[in-house]
């Protein structure tokens, strides 16, 4: 560990590395925190199965990529877009409607009974190994061969920020959007005020869904997916949505890419095998800085 | 009264039932031991889920910590703990009769200490957060108990310990740990039944119906919590001691913080049962022991896929569970069940709570 630290220190061209793979990552993982803020300030439901969707959306990109059609990743993200809207708007239909109404605690279990039928589904049909779709694009090198970064995580890159802009965009001026928005500010003036409230409620799940595929396509080109992955994701989601909160997406962008960058940092530091510790270790160190943040205003984080 | 001997002899064949169930099935002993583990699994949840509306997902923490504190003080008592672990369990010591149980007493003895002190040190980590933040903040720190200790080399790391083996026949060894599961279960039970019937009780569940108003009422919420966390922390601790002597060999991930296996089973359990009664955690766990075993027997490849439908299901259509099914279908029975009339008022306003 103070050998990699002092690595850092000798080679200052590898923070840069580091650094920029964190942020080009980063930016994929903003994509599904910000799914998770939309269902979160919206209809109040904690997703758990949020990191399951994006692994969902990334084995279908990889069924897309080996069938005889053989679709490069890219051109597949529109199919798995339909293909998890669809997804969300069934399990809306079975599952969420019911639980909405309910306590807190209620959304949060049966996302997280969700999230293992999909993992282990997943499992059953692929099996356990860790996979990855090959995009067969250069890698770029820099400053001789000291900083390469691969053209997939730059166009992966441009690809998310053109996703999180066509999203915002759509959240601002389209009809849907507005009705999103003012079901998030007050359900119930919303209903007086004609919007269906269940549909936009079906609408914004089923749109969580297909940017968590998205997210998930992205993901299975610069990185590797495997089953049981999910629940990291899902952790990192709810990581940068507790430290950013709900509605503030250049919160949730920057905190994004601020924990890409950190995850970068020590899984170089501490061996990859500390990922999720790191991961899990800065929910609780969110956590705990907000607790008391509130305790100082004599308030509980909730 | 007729009612009192019903219930004296009720509690006569459960625990007749409990002593005579390992004679009469030999070859379940083990099973039979885990359901015991399972039922205080349940009990030791409830504390907090239930009756003060904590909804915790990382109690394996405890049990965890239990089970290692156990295992390095039976080892250290006689031996070098880095030492012993240095040789990932390939070196087999043969610990005497008197050293086994010695260290075995002393162990489980500290291990319940040890977690108690932890939920103490937790508690004030994770209390100032209400709702899905409770939950998902305890998870955490759960999963990343279980990294870290799989970081610590002296405890062997990700490669785990092998607990010191058992001196005596194999028999012998899967009855002597029912027995320590089954009391520890039934003296979950007894110390559960005493505590719902004092004023502790009242506390945790006014914080349950409204923490703001219990504060504002003279109740130290903090404390109340903090203390009820304990509780379930020390019974936690023990069972993971013992679990930890009854598989033999215990490893960070899967045998000690198995956040998504025990962890989630036990808040399960007290779902299927009915949370907020003393009895549902019980019946809970039995029922689910029961269908865990029968879809792992025949459902295997999809037990996992069964476990996570029975989740939703679970959650979304029947989340009062048995205890409070029964409850809204047969009220009268309840003056005349197991539970005292008291109790059923109480559970009444818990299922109400609930719905």
């Amino acid at each position: 560990m103070i050998d990699n630290l002092s690595l850092l220190g000798l080679a200052p061209l590898l923070n840069l590395q580091l650094f920029i793979d964190g942020l080009l990552i980063g930016s994929i993982f903003a994509l599904a925190a910000y799914g998770l803020a939309l269902v979160w300030g919206v209809m109040n439901i904690k997703n758990l199965a949020q990191g399951d969707f994006v692994i969902m959306g990334g084995y279908i990109a990889f069924t897309l990529s080996e069938s005889p059609f053989n679709l490069h990743p890219i051109l597949s993200i529109p199919f798995v877009f339909v293909i998890m809207f669809v997804f969300g708007w069934v399990l809306y239909q079975t599952i969420i409607r019911r639980v909405i109404e309910r306590d807190l605690f209620t959304s949060l279990l049966a996302t997280f009974g969700l999230a293992i039928v999909i993992q282990q589904l997943i499992n059953l049909a692929y099996g356990p190994d860790v996979q990855t779709i090959r995009s067969e694009m250069a890698i770029r090198e820099f400053f001789e061969g000291e900083v390469t970064i691969a053209d997939i995580k730059f166009v992966s890159f441009i690809l998310a920020m053109i996703m999180g802009l066509m999203i915002t965009i759509f959240m601002k001026k389209s009809r849907m959007g507005r009705a999103i928005r003012a079901t998030s500010q007050n359900a119930r003036a919303a209903r007086i005020m004609g919007i269906d409230t269940d549909r936009v409620y079906a609408f914004t799940f089923s749109l969580n869904a297909a940017i968590c595929g998205i997210a998930g396509v992205l993901i299975s080109m610069i990185w590797v997916i495997q089953p049981f992955f999910g629940i990291t994701h899902s952790i990192r989601a709810f990581v940068i949505v507790t430290s950013a909160g709900f509605g503030n997406l250049i919160g949730v962008i920057l905190s994004s890419l601020g924990l890409g960058a950190v995850e970068q940092f020590s899984g170089f530091i501490l061996g990859a095998e500390f990922q999720q510790a790191t991961v899990v270790g800065l929910l609780v160190g969110v956590l705990i800085i907000r607790q008391i943040i509130q305790g100082r205003q004599r308030q509980v984080v909730q | 009264m007729k009612s009192k001997t019903n219930k004296i002899l009720f509690y006569a064949v459960i625990l007749l039932a409990g002593i005579f169930a390992p004679i009469i099935f030999p070859a379940y002993t083990f099973q039979l031991a885990l359901l015991w583990m399972m039922i205080l699994f349940a009990l030791t949840w409830d504390i907090l889920g239930g009756q003060m509306g904590y909804n915790s997902l990382g109690n394996i923490l405890f049990f965890g910590a239990g089970m290692y504190i156990c295992t390095i003080v039976q080892i250290g008592m006689y031996y070098d703990v880095a030492e012993y672990t240095a040789h990932f369990g390939a070196v087999k010591i043969d610990f005497t009769p008197y050293q086994y149980f010695s260290g075995l007493a002393l162990g489980l003895v500290s291990a319940a200490i040890a977690s108690l002190v932890f939920a103490v040190i937790f508690g004030w980590i994770v209390f100032g957060l209400r709702g899905p933040y409770f939950a998902i903040g305890t998870l955490g720190v759960a999963i990343a108990a279980g990294e870290l200790v799989g970081a610590w080399d002296y405890v062997g790391g990700g490669g785990g310990i092998s607990v010191p083996s058992y001196p005596g026949e194999p028999d012998d060894r899967a009855l002597f740990f029912y027995a320590l599961c089954f009391i520890s279960a039934v003296s979950t039970f007894v110390f559960l039944k005493w505590l719902y019937s004092t004023r502790f009780k009242l506390a945790l569940n006014a914080i349950r119906d409204d923490e703001e108003k219990a504060e504002a009422m003279g109740i130290h919420t903090n404390r109340y919590k903090t203390i009820a966390w304990s509780f379930a922390a020390f019974f936690l601790g023990i069972s993971g001691g013992i679990f930890g002597n009854m598989t033999g060999f215990i490893e960070p991930l899967e045998v000690a913080f198995p956040t998504v296996t025990f962890g989630i089973f036990m808040v399960l359990m007290v779902l299927l049962g009915g949370k907020g009664t003393l009895w549902g955690p019980v019946i809970g766990a039995v029922l689910f022991h029961l269908i865990k075993e029968i879809t792992w027997t025949y459902l295997l490849g999809w037990q996992w896929v069964a476990l996570g439908v029975l989740i939703i299901i679970n959650v979304v259509f029947f989340q009062q569970g048995i205890m409070g099914w029964v409850q809204d279908k047969w009220p009268d029975l309840f003056g005349i069940s197991v539970d005292s009339v008291m109790a059923a008022g109480e559970e009444e306003n818990s299922t109400k709570e609930v719905a």
